[in-house]
């Protein structure tokens, strides 16, 4: 064992390989990108690991990894987990031979996710046993047991995080590597009547996991990380219910001195029932402090209800803790005095001066906003809908390029511009879509809408590299997560295998040219396509920086007010470029209606091998 | 005996390396640490923070308001925002230069550096160090050590309970060697 300063996205990969995990498939997602990277970094030889195209087919690789023996984990966000739903779903019914941890991270807040879903919800409905981890040591420890456990009961089984877990650091005992498990798989074992799935199989197998889930209630009733901290002195009348990092919350805020007994549920589904009647024993009142879903509230009131326990049970439903957010330690303290009747004295806030509002802006240089521009030129005084997708240049939207008007979630965007045809056949439809994302799930889109006779235009973003999540590989830039250097898949060849006749590969940095393009091809009938290829600045290295020259620039703004580009600093009545910030794209330079910009070289198409996060 | 730090800027100034340090050299001298970071969406030039939490005994990663012993900011606006979290007599150390957002410009609210330094004086006081980051970047010949720039000052308050040798060897653990020397000056920029 040595000890190391981690995150916990760091060490629940860390216990992963610890476990003797074999395959690893996942598709990047805030907060939950850092597992696989670091798999990727850490493993020994043997170990398998990739990004895939989306969720649901990392989820079959995991799933087929599992059949042959293999221990296997897959990572996604909780909207990934969304798309990996079907295989799963049924996955359950069918079960795993080698352990199965599907590593979920969860969002409150949200911070940088669409929902607020909570993955202990959904091991409810699906019936999957889920680990709910506290700590960053917790979850070192914890997605072990997740391992041990799936194997044993032949269940694939979730380890969900959240944020503050997930992107929390601690210092914590990890084993070193020769003392990581190995496990050698045995191979797949021909059985169709246990692999192939058919209604017959699915109910006697559903019975099965009924029984199993209310025999492992029990068991995990005994399991050490679920428990209930001893009480002080006396026999308190009131207890905590609390799970995830809420539990650190809670701690930080009780006192010596107050009687209140805690019950810490590490595994929500399924439920420790047995330990919640021993917790609940000779309580008046319960409060539950969690984020997302109130699980443990629901669960509480219902083994009351059953057991027949006169405990007040508290929480989200009773309005004790908001319904929706992120608590915070000072939220859950807020929480805990009032349902502890203490009296709590608020620090008075002083009168704070304008704040200026700091939205996630595209970088200085984004090629993104190049591309928003030269659409909004060659549209305007038109009437449009710019369907926008989930990526960096979701950040389109904001002012002044003001060019998403709807995005909902991975790949939606093509449909929805669809959809709005079908119903406005006189508005000129855009679908903004990502390279990323295109893969992951603009292709089935685009055949949906191609093959359905629509009329609208699919502009790809393709900036070669998953931007927003920290700049991973795709089937687009050629690397894989095994360090292989393999054909790129062409976004440009899918699109006119499909029967696009009009699809064009254009540089949004040359102004001109992009707007004349969006203004040919928008007129084209049918489906038809424009590829904005240019790469993502972070990982392109500027070649030269743009400058204002002084003497010409008048003052009027007008790249500032057009562009938003954070390099362009008003500054004396005129505009300076910010050269740490500026890479040379020249968008400025075109639109400056003085010539007044100069100096920037545009990055060229091809980007350079090396990848590197932001 | 707990220290608690609060590190905030703008996402892409280098708060995050900073966190880092300080809980290296933390733990080179066997504190304990636990750290929360802004990732994700908000590193696009969004406002980030970063809680850094030295000592025994402590449970979450992110501390409550009212708590904090340092504010290292990387940005006068930012500063302000995390204020809150200041306990009575903690010290901030801020970087003078303004990051306006490009809402400020395109009809936002407006950027008032006088305001908000102004308040930062009022609010803090004497236990407020305000860094020249203009002049450090000219003296140094680079803007990319700021954030060792208000690390080295930070530790000169006291408040960090960590000596510039500390960092200095989180920053020989952490950075490659051609970094050293920059770094090293940056560490004791005065
Ligand atoms: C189902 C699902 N999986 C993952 C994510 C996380 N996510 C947000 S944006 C994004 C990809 C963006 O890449 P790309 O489309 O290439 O756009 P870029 O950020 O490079 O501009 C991902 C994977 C998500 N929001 N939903
Ligand atoms: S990271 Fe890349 S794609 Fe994202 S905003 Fe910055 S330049 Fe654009």
């Amino acid at each position: 064992m040595h000890t190391e300063f981690l995150m916990g996205n760091e060490a629940i990969a860390l216990g992963a390989l610890a476990a003797g995990v074999n395959v690893v498939a996942g598709y990047p997602g805030t907060p939950s990108t850092e597992v696989l990277e670091t798999v990727a970094r850490r493993r020994s030889q043997d170990v398998y690991v990739e990004w895939s195209i989306n969720e649901k087919a990392a989820m079959e690789v995991a799933a087929g990894a599992a059949y042959s023996g293999a221990r296997a984990l897959v990572t996604c966000k909780q909207v990934g987990l969304n798309v990996a739903s079907d295989p799963l779903m049924s996955l359950e019914y069918i079960g795993v031979k080698g352990g199965l941890v599907v590593m979920v991270a969860d969002d409150p807040g949200p911070i940088s996710s669409q929902t607020e879903q909570d993955t202990r919800t959904f091991a409810q409905f699906s019936k999957l046993p889920c680990f709910d981890p506290s700590s960053v040591a917790e979850a070192y420890e914890m997605v072990q047991d997740a391992f041990e456990l799936s194997e044993r009961l032949g269940t694939p089984v979730f380890f969900r995080a959240t944020t503050r877990v997930d992107h929390g650091y601690e210092s914590i005992q990890v084993a070193d590597e020769e003392e990581w498990l190995h496990n050698d798989p045995e191979g797949f074992v021909r059985d169709p009547s246990r692999w192939v799935i058919f209604p017959r199989l699915s109910v006697v197998n559903h019975a099965k996991i009924e029984a199993r889930n209310a025999q492992l209630s029990d068991e995990l009733s005994d399991y050490r990380r679920n428990f209930v901290l001893p009480e002080t002195d006396g026999a308190p009348r009131k207890g905590i219910a609390t799970h995830g990092i809420n539990y650190a919350y809670v701690r930080e805020n009780l006192g010596e001195d107050d009687h209140v007994r805690v019950l810490r549920v590490a595994t929500p589904h399924p439920f420790p029932e047995r330990l919640a009647v021993e917790f609940l024993q000779d309580l008046d009142e319960v409060l539950c402090v969690e984020e997302l879903d109130p699980v443990l509230e629901r669960a509480l009131t219902y083994v009351c209800g059953k057991h027949d326990l006169p405990v007040r049970i508290r929480g989200k439903l009773t309005g004790d803790i908001a319904p929706s957010g992120e608590n915070t330690v000072e939220s859950v303290g807020a929480a805990i005095d009032a349902f502890l009747g203490v009296d709590r004295q608020e620090l008075p806030a002083p009168a704070m001066p304008t704040l200026p509002v700091r939205p996630p802006v595209l970088c200085a240089g984004c090629p993104h906003r190049a591309s928003f521009y030269a659409v909004k030129k060659a549209m305007k005084g038109r009437k449009t809908i710019y369907c926008g997708d989930i990526g960096c240049y979701t950040l389109g939207n904001a002012a002044p390029l003001d060019m998403v008007d709807t995005c909902l979630c991975m790949g939606a965007g093509i449909n929805i511009a669809q959809g709005v045809f079908h119903t406005e056949p006189d508005t000129s439809c855009f679908a903004f879509v990502g390279d990323s994302t295109f893969f992951a799930s603009g292709i089935t889109g685009t055949i949906n809408a191609f093959y359905n006779q629509a009329d609208m235009t699919l502009v790809v973003l393709d900036n070669s590299t998953t931007a927003m999540t920290g700049h991973q590989p795709h089937p687009g830039t050629g690397r894989t997560m095994m360090g292989e250097v393999v054909q790129k898949v062409s976004i440009e060849a899918i699109l006119r295998a499909i029967g696009l006749t009009v699809v064009e590969t254009v540089d949004p940095l040359d102004l001109e040219l992009a707007v004349q393009t969006v203004r040919r091809v928008a007129d084209e009938p049918g489906v038809k396509a424009i590829i904005f290829k240019s790469p993502c600045v972070v990982l392109a290295r500027p070649q030269a920086h743009s400058h204002v020259d002084g003497e010409r620039c008048v003052g009027c703004q007008r790249c500032v007010r057009e562009l938003g580009c954070p390099a362009l600093v008003p500054t004396d009545g005129k505009v300076v470029i910010d050269e740490s910030l500026c890479s040379g794209c020249t968008l400025c330079e075109q639109v400056c209606p003085f010539g007044a910009i100069g100096g920037g070289r545009r990055i060229d198409m091809e980007l350079p091998q090396a990848g590197g996060r932001a | 005996m707990s220290t608690n730090i609060i590190l905030c800027g703008v996402g892409g100034q280098g708060t995050i390396l900073a966190s880092k340090l300080i809980a290296s050299a933390a733990m080179a001298r066997d504190i304990p640490v636990k750290t929360a970071e802004t990732i994700g969406m908000a590193q696009r030039g969004g406002s980030v923070f970063s809680h850094v939490r030295l000592g025994e005994g402590i449970a979450s990663p992110l501390m409550a308001r009212g708590t904090a012993d340092l504010i290292l900011a990387f940005e006068p606006a930012e500063a302000v925002r995390q204020l809150a979290f200041l306990k009575p007599g903690g010290r901030v150390v801020v970087s003078s230069r303004p990051v306006v957002p490009v809402s400020s410009m395109t009809g936002g609210p407006a950027y008032d550096l006088e305001a908000l330094m102004g308040y930062l004086h009022a609010q803090v006081g004497e236990r407020l160090v305000v860094v020249d980051s203009d002049a450090a970047a000219a003296d140094l010949g680079s803007a990319k050590c700021l954030n060792v720039v208000l690390l080295g000052a930070a530790a000169r308050t006291g408040a960090l309970g960590l000596s510039t040798d500390d960092l200095l060897a989180a920053i020989h653990g952490r950075l490659p060697e051609r970094l050293w020397d920059l770094n090293e000056r940056a560490l004791s920029y005065a």
